[in-house]
């Protein structure tokens, strides 16, 4: 150990400004916690990368091919909402996997950072505050939700589905989905202390649900009048509603473009409250 | 006499009906390495997360590096290393990334962090590790991570709950080095624990505390000099017999302890004790003298033993 004279760690003391530590921590303290998670990310960037750029191009060709031909045989020149079947569905599917992303990365991430890897706690050791956490991590979800729906835009324009400008649009209305998804579900999940299997029921109950429900894969319309409520709580509906009228210029009445995008915004925002007052919780033990 | 790093004053925190914490006062001077020492339950970590600032007192009064905790969270914490009972590290990343991301919650700008990573590293005996992933590493070497990490942000105190618990003696010693190095350095280092012989080893001062209050302060030495003899005489006479025994040789020593397995009798002198014990004609199965240790300042003071 001759060497620690000359790399001392205490020695250093005087290089650290600690109240400038503290001001840096309380403005950035999110963008530290989204940092440490991209930089997790790292270790499986392969598999990350090849399903989000693989699922668009298997659901697109899959449906839009398979079911698209069936029900553009059905449907005639009249098509689906005016247009092929294929390219009604394009942005649902997005937004679709968008909340699937969002609510996934929230439930396991959610649960596990303060039961199985805890490392929210060992965050909260540091000048980072519950409030950063909690939007730190929303942050690097949407560096998650990014990537498929970057995929989505991409086969999308390439194919010639819908204009270029109104792909390129559906990735701003895809992260304020995940946004509003993402801190919702991590509204419910930091309330969990004991993983009894109902972990699962986000995915089985919400996700797959809403995603049948929410005209995703028809338009709302068809459903009964008595389960278009499925459709006005979803935010999957007012994102891909969102996104038919970007994409290809389905009918949209300005007024009603206000109500989707409020709805996820103030979806968001209260959830993201509630997170934060769950979290500062349990972060004060 | 320089303001005490930490201060508290009728320190208190409840659960509901249960007090953790019931209203202590300590004092820790800069430099100095202060102790917890008590058996599970007694509110050391809670006394530690209280100090932190990530746990907010119910009563009393906290002065924490020159502010108060209940506002000043990040402000104090921007001073301290924190190093928890549960490691807490990130088992995805790897051994360099668990320190370089620590680093940047401290908002240290990455070339700095990068290059204090590697000193820690070096200080914790970890070099050859920097690349490997986190869930491979027994459990001195998790510890030793963690208290590099603890110290990223070139803390001016360490807060270590439990560093040893859990390890085997050979990585406690390698432990126990590394942070006599940070003591001999200046860093002050407040540690809870339920060894006595790592409180006697690293604590320049500590407080025994049971059932969230403490019964004693002092240095090691004087606690021993306080409330123990200088030696304890060990006599085992099998576990039907001892109690029996201990009614025999009442009158030796100063005072006899009766626990379970054997029977102390405290005396300056141990040899002695031993001689009179064979001179009213009883022959224990074993017998052993040694010195007096905080495990018998805590016997002593709370009639239970450390570890349960």
């Amino acid at each position: 150990m001759s060497t620690l004279a000359q790399h001392d760690p205490v020695a250093a003391t005087g290089a650290v400004d600690h109240a400038l530590v503290a001001r840096r921590s309380r403005t950035w303290g999110w963008w530290f916690v989204a940092e440490h998670r991209i930089r997790a990310m790292r270790s499986y960037v392969a598999s990350w990368v090849a399903i989000s750029v693989g699922s668009p191009f298997l659901f697109l060709l899959g449906l839009g091919l398979g079911l698209g031909l069936l029900v553009d045989a059905n449907q005639g020149a009249e098509g689906v909402d005016g247009v092929p079947y294929l390219v009604f569905i394009a942005p649902a599917l997005a937004m679709a996997t968008a909340m699937q992303t969002a609510a996934q990365e929230n439930t396991y991430g959610v649960f596990g950072g303060f039961k199985w890897f805890p490392m929210f706690f060992a965050m909260h050791g540091t000048p980072i505050g519950p409030a950063h956490i909690v939007v730190g991590f929303q942050v690097s979800v949407l560096v998650r939700v990014l990537l498929p729906l970057v995929a989505f835009s991409a086969v999308m324009a390439a194919f010639g589905i819908g204009t270029p400008l109104g792909a390129a649009l559906l990735l701003p209305i895809g992260l304020l989905l995940g946004t509003a998804v993402g801190f919702a579900v991590m509204a419910w999940v930091s309330t969990q202390t004991e993983d009894r299997g109902q972990l699962s029921f986000v995915e089985r109950f919400v996700v797959v649900p809403l995603t049948l429900f929410s005209g995703t894969y028809f338009p709302l319309e068809t459903l009964p009048w008595f389960l278009h409520w499925i459709g006005w709580i979803s935010p999957l509906w007012h994102a891909a509603e969102l996104g038919r009228a970007a994409l290809y210029g389905a009918e949209l009445d300005p007024a009603m473009a206000l109500v989707h995008v409020g709805y996820l915004v103030v979806l968001a925002a209260l959830a993201c409250w509630l997170s934060i007052r769950t979290f500062r919780r349990r972060l004060d033990k | 006499m320089p303001a005490p790093v930490i201060e508290a004053t009728g320190l208190t925190k409840r659960y509901g009906e249960f007090t953790a914490v019931d209203g202590i006062d300590f004092a820790i001077e800069p430099g100095e390495a202060f102790g917890f020492l008590g058996p599970n339950g007694a509110g050391k970590s809670t006394t530690m997360r209280m100090i932190a600032a990530t746990s907010t007192r119910t009563s009393g009064a906290l002065r924490v590096l020159g502010f108060d905790p209940a506002e000043h969270g990040p402000e104090i914490r921007a001073q301290l290393g924190i190093v928890p009972q549960a490691d807490q590290l990130d088992e995805e990343l790897r051994v360099i990334d668990n320190l370089i991301v620590y680093g940047r919650y401290f908002g240290l700008p990455l070339p700095y962090v990068k290059r204090r990573a590697e000193e820690l590293l070096e200080f914790a005996q970890l070099t050859e590790k920097r690349k490997a992933r986190v869930d491979g590493l027994s459990g001195g070497m998790k510890r030793r991570l963690t208290i590099a990490r603890g110290l990223i942000n070139a803390p001016k105190a360490m807060l270590l709950d439990e560093p040893t618990t859990g390890l085997d003696p050979q990585a406690r010693h390698v432990l126990w080095d590394r942070l006599f190095r940070l003591k001999e350095e200046g860093t002050t280092l407040v540690l809870t624990t339920h060894y006595m012989d790592e409180a006697e080893q690293l604590c320049d001062r500590l407080v025994v505390v049971d059932k969230g209050t403490i019964v004693a302060e002092g240095s090691p030495a004087s606690l021993i000099r306080q409330y123990s003899t200088r030696e304890v005489l060990e006599v085992r006479f099998g576990s039907a017999r001892n109690a029996a025994a201990a009614e025999a040789i009442e009158g030796i020593g100063q005072r006899i302890e009766v626990l379970p397995d054997r029977v102390l009798v405290y005396d300056d002198d141990g040899e002695a004790a031993m001689s009179a014990v064979h001179e009213r004609g009883l022959s224990p199965i074993t017998s052993l003298v040694r010195r007096s240790s905080l495990e018998d300042v805590f016997l002593r003071l709370t009639g239970r033993s450390l570890i349960d």
